[in-house]
């Protein structure tokens, strides 16, 4: 399986970041949840793989009965779960204004929106006293 | 000593503002301050011991703010400080009536205290933090005409030049602490052997020269200081002649005991010094301008101190000495008659300039003074510094090409302090009469004061010899070094030539506009290869370069940043694993089970299905089979708490989509084809790292020394029996603290986007999808579901601890239950319905978690420490405060949630 998921998480990160470099805003959107549940993936993958036993201690007992799945990847990936949700809801509406706003989603028409493109450095005093 | 230092910062930081309200009274208090400096320092005079005093400051780093006043301090202190009382009177009343002088003085005092940290630090540190405040004010106090693009332009070299050579000293200042073991001045000065012989000597040296040559305006860095003529004249006479471009020379003589004596030192010094000493005379003999005149002339005084320090005998430090007591004194001078003059005519031009002695008899008096101090004619100090000064050339082995340039650049010097002193009083004027009338006593007096303190200290020059300069010379040398000097040696060699370079310097001061036109027109020609000139290119290139490198590395395409990175990452990462010790060793093949498979497939499927969607709609199922996929291959390896939270958070994600879906724009094809295929590449090929890298990882063996730590103390420190949970509300509560405030702040961002009210009438407002439910069956089923969803939540909260279930997965049901109502109901019916409003609970949620965590600081124990009720209580079983963090938890992601959604729902309502 780890063959398996190896390759899961190869395609994952591989969709995430093609639809990252789309130019329309929804698709980079994608691209970041795809990229989040790869990461997740990763990490829980990188705690290495156990088959069906969760971290739980039965009653009556002092530990888990071994082998067990590693519980420190799984709570690092319990808040990151809740957390990509966060961030995409964030996105979504970020993505939802600007659309509204500048009324384009082309990111390539969007690299001129706080600073004049043509990236000439002017000293604007200066040339005011040199009337 | 440090009291005096920081009342001075305070000073200038209030001034401006006491400046405000009571103008006079806290002028005069500005004056106080360096009058109190100078007391403190006269008693001080023909002291025994230095003075020290210390503050710890970087223990660690054995940096200490400590200070040490001793001859040399002492004599700088003193210039410092009474000069700067004359000039503050002076300053009071050329600046009369400009503005924004509040910031002005403000600048001054915390220059003045800036020099005095400098002379008196006795830890390089501390010196180098007082030498950048220096350069700082000075930078403030040349731009303080900053409507004047000159200035501006004038300020900002002076900060470029010495800013950049202050740089070069705190590394030289490091190393030297290095090699010594200590920062502190007078520890190092012990060691010099130790550094003289140290590997990093010449560095050491090259860093410190470049530091003191850039602020002491040496060639080829002397350029700065004409420019800093900008500054009002106050400034000019203090900053830019007496004091703190003496702080170049300031540094080389503290360090002398630990750097002098080498060859390295002594030609460097002596070469560089020779040619500012040359440069500085010869160029002000073109000048027209009073206070350029000076500058070059001031110039070439510091190439004669560098020059001195570099020759480096008993008699050459002491001449040192004398001479930069006698210059500060009549430079100063000099430089404030100029300001008079100016103030008077408003001219500076010497050619417009004369005939003024009737008018000003007072300020001419004082340029007198000054005058002849600074053309070196018996009784003034400048007069025992000349003599002095060929005394020492005179005795030098082939010393006659010296004498000779010495000669001439005297002569220069001569001539050109008549220009200034005499010329605009007593020369008739050719062009046309000047109305002037005198200047009132603060403009007038600190000129003549300083022309009478170099008179006096010349006639009393045996006393000055032996309290003010013999214990400068000796803290210099580190050595005993009596010090006799007498105005009057007797018809010697010295005198005859002192005599003849005034008499030259005469003639060259009656022909004076021949040798103008002739020099000026050599510089003229020779400024175009002029270090002026090559750091204006230098200035033009790097912003050019800035230029373009941004345009190259800052496109602002996305997709071209990311190919980079992902290109970058894949070579790093790849080299590395093919390099690492075993290379790349693959796990064992196991025959994945047949579940695995279809779970493999089903997400491939959806992957490839997602990257080609065109629709929105189908985009949004897609990724939520994945989602739901996922959550599935966490819970065949032994993750049920992961696939729960999993599963929640997919349900919620897809309300979420659904409620602005139809808002987002539609899914366009834009690149080219070609460019498709090399982001297809790209992609892949950072796939198939990571696929590589996941491989990598599981062929490792592995230990982890958290879990094993995490899993034993689950149940005795924590009483919890699921240790993921545990994990997070008692061993990592704090970082889960953490992360549900990030939600927090997501919620909030959220709420804040929604509600800034952007033009809207781009896209008339949709409705949302959310009211189109009208069916009559949902409403119904939900008045059931809803409670029965709730009490569902908060099952799977309270068993958390022990079994699957927890704060995150319980507020995600209790939050999708809730909006399930929203949608069959309304927004509106939700938020009647709530006892609290979803902002208030994510306020309640963090107060409850934070508030548990406080519980164990009441009995003495580290915050978020775990405490526990003895016996379980009937339903809710045992009880301590990680549950009641869960709690927290709970109603802050439930909190979170219905914050998010609702707000979007709403939003599309309006």
């Amino acid at each position: 399986m780890t063959y398996l998921l190896a390759i899961l998480i190869g395609a994952l990160f591989s969709a995430g970041l093609y639809m990252m470099m789309r130019r329309s805003l929804v698709k980079i959107l994608i691209g970041l949840l795809l990229l989040s549940n790869a990461v997740n993936l990763l990490i829980f993958t990188a705690g290495r793989l156990v088959p069906g036993r969760p971290p739980l201690i039965p009653a009556g007992a002092e530990l888990p009965e071994a082998p067990f799945a590693d519980p420190l990847p799984q709570a690092l990936i319990l808040t990151a779960i809740v957390i990509s949700f966060g961030v995409a809801a964030f996105a979504i509406v970020l993505i939802r204004q600007t659309y509204q706003k500048i009324g384009t989603d082309d990111l390539n028409e969007l690299r001129c929106t706080d600073l004049p493109c043509s990236m000439e450095i002017e000293e604007p005093a200066a040339e005011k006293e040199g009337q | 000593m440090i009291a005096l230092l920081f009342s001075g910062i305070l000073l200038s930081i209030l001034f401006p503002l006491l400046n405000r309200h009571r103008a006079r009274l806290s002028y005069l208090l500005l004056l106080v301050y360096p009058l109190l400096v100078s007391l403190y320092l006269i008693r001080r005079v023909n002291m025994d011991n230095p003075i020290a005093a210390s503050l710890p400051w970087v223990p660690s780093l054995e940096i200490s703010l400590s200070f040490r006043l001793d001859g040399l301090s002492l004599i700088f202190s003193l210039l410092i400080s009474a000069i700067g009382f004359l000039i503050l009177v002076y300053a009071g009343e050329y600046l009369r009536g400009y503005p924004l002088t509040g910031r002005f003085f403000s600048f001054l005092t915390l220059f003045m205290t800036s020099m005095l940290g400098l002379v008196w630090a006795d830890n390089l540190i501390t010196l180098f933090v007082f030498w950048e405040l220096t350069s700082i004010t000075s930078y403030l106090l040349i731009g303080y005409d900053h409507e004047d693009q000159q200035a501006r332009k004038a300020a900002l070299q002076a900060l470029l030049i010495t800013a950049g050579g202050g740089l070069a000293l705190l590394a030289g200042l490091v190393l030297m602490g290095q090699a010594a073991g200590t920062f502190e001045i007078s520890q190092i000065n012990q060691k010099g052997q130790l550094i003289r012989e140290s590997n990093l000597y010449p560095l050491i040296l090259l860093a410190i020269f470049a530091g003191a040559f850039t602020k002491s305006a040496q060639f080829p860095f002397h350029f700065w200081l004409p420019g800093a003529m900008a500054a009002p004249t106050p400034v000019s006479a203090y900053l830019h002649s007496a004091t703190m471009v003496k702080a170049g020379i300031y540094l080389l003589a503290r360090l002398y005991p630990a750097l002098a004596g080498t060859e390295a030192w002594q030609y460097t010094l002596l070469g560089v010094g020779l040619i500012t000493f040359l440069a500085g005379s010869l160029l002000a003999l073109p000048q027209t301008d009073l206070k350029k005149i000076l500058a070059y002339s001031t110039v070439a005084a510091l190439g004669l101190l560098v020059m001195l320090l570099g020759i480096g005998s008993g008699l050459a430090v002491k001449t040192a000495v004398v001479y930069l007591f006698a210059h500060s004194l009549y430079k100063g001078g000099l430089f404030l008659v100029a300001g008079g003059v100016d103030h008077a005519v408003h001219t500076r031009q010497v050619d417009q300039l004369g005939g003024l002695g009737k008018a000003m008899p007072l300020t001419a008096f004082g340029a007198a003074l000054c005058g002849l101090s600074a053309i070196g004619f018996i009784p003034t100090l400048g007069f025992v510094a000349k003599e002095l000064v060929y005394e020492l050339i005179l005795a030098f082995p082939q010393g006659a090409l010296l004498t000779a340039l010495a000669v001439l650049a005297f002569t220069a010097l001569t001539a050109v302090s008549g220009w200034v002193f005499a010329l605009p009083f007593w020369q008739k004027n050719r062009q046309k009469p000047l109305q002037a009338h005198e200047n009132s006593s603060p403009l007038w007096g600190p000129p003549a004061l300083l022309g009478m303190a170099g008179i006096l200290l010349a006639v009393f020059i045996p006393q000055t010899g032996s309290s003010l300069i013999g214990p400068a010379v000796e803290s210099i040398l580190s050595s005993p070094q009596p010090v006799t000097l007498k105005l009057w040696h007797g018809l010697t060699p010295m005198f005859v030539l002192s005599l003849f370079t005034i008499l030259a310097g005469a003639l060259v001061y009656t022909v004076r506009i021949p040798f103008q036109r002739a020099i000026g027109g050599l510089h003229a020609r020779l400024s175009a290869i002029g270090p002026q000139r090559l750091f204006d290119l230098g200035l033009e290139g790097l912003k050019k370069f800035a230029v373009l490198q941004t345009r190259i590395l800052q496109n602002g395409y996305l997709r071209i940043y990311l190919i980079t990175i992902i290109l970058t990452t894949v070579a790093l990462t790849g080299i590395n694993i093919l390099k690492s010790p075993g290379g790349l060793d693959l796990p064992a093949w196991q025959p994945p089970r047949f579940y695995d498979v279809v779970l493999a497939g089903v997400v491939l499927a959806a992957v490839l299905a997602v990257v080609s969607a065109s629709s929105r709609l189908a985009t949004v199922a897609i990724l939520g089979l994945i989602g739901f996929t996922i959550a599935l291959i966490y819970l065949l390896f032994g993750a049920p708490d992961l696939a729960m939270v999993q599963f929640a958070i997919e349900t919620l994600a897809v309300i979420l989509f659904i409620l602005v879906i139809y808002r987002l724009p539609k899914f366009a094809r834009i690149t080219s084809r070609p460019a498709r295929m090399l982001d297809i590449l790209v992609a892949l090929s950072g796939g198939a790292l990571v696929t590589l890298l996941v491989l990598w990882i599981t062929s490792r063996p592995f230990t982890s020394h958290l879990t094993p730590y995490f899993v034993e103390n689950s149940l005795p420190l924590a009483k919890g029996r699921n240790v993921v949970n545990v994990i997070l509300v008692d061993f990592r509560a704090l970082d889960t603290l953490g992360e549900i405030s990030v939600l927090a702040i997501a919620a909030i961002g959220v709420f804040a986007l929604v509600e800034l009210n952007l033009d809207k009438s781009l896209f008339p407002s949709q409705r949302a999808l959310i009211n189109k439910v009208r069916s009559m069956i949902l409403p119904t089923a939900v008045r059931y579901l809803m409670p029965l969803l709730l009490i569902f939540s908060v099952f799977l909260l309270l068993r958390g601890h022990n079994e699957v279930g927890g704060g995150f997965v319980g507020g995600l049901v209790a939050a999708s239950a809730l909006m399930l109502y929203a949608i069959a109901v309304s927004p509106q019916a939700l938020l009647r319905l709530l006892p609290a409003s979803p902002r208030h609970l994510i306020g309640l949620g963090l107060l409850v978690a934070l508030a548990s965590g406080a519980l164990g600081i009441f009995q003495g124990l580290p915050y978020m420490t775990g405490l526990w009720l003895s016996d379980p209580l009937p339903v809710f079983g045992k009880i301590g405060s990680p549950v009641l963090f869960d709690v927290g938890v709970f109603i802050a992601v439930i909190g979170v949630s219905l914050h998010i959604l609702i707000a979007l729902a709403e939003d599309g309502e309006s």
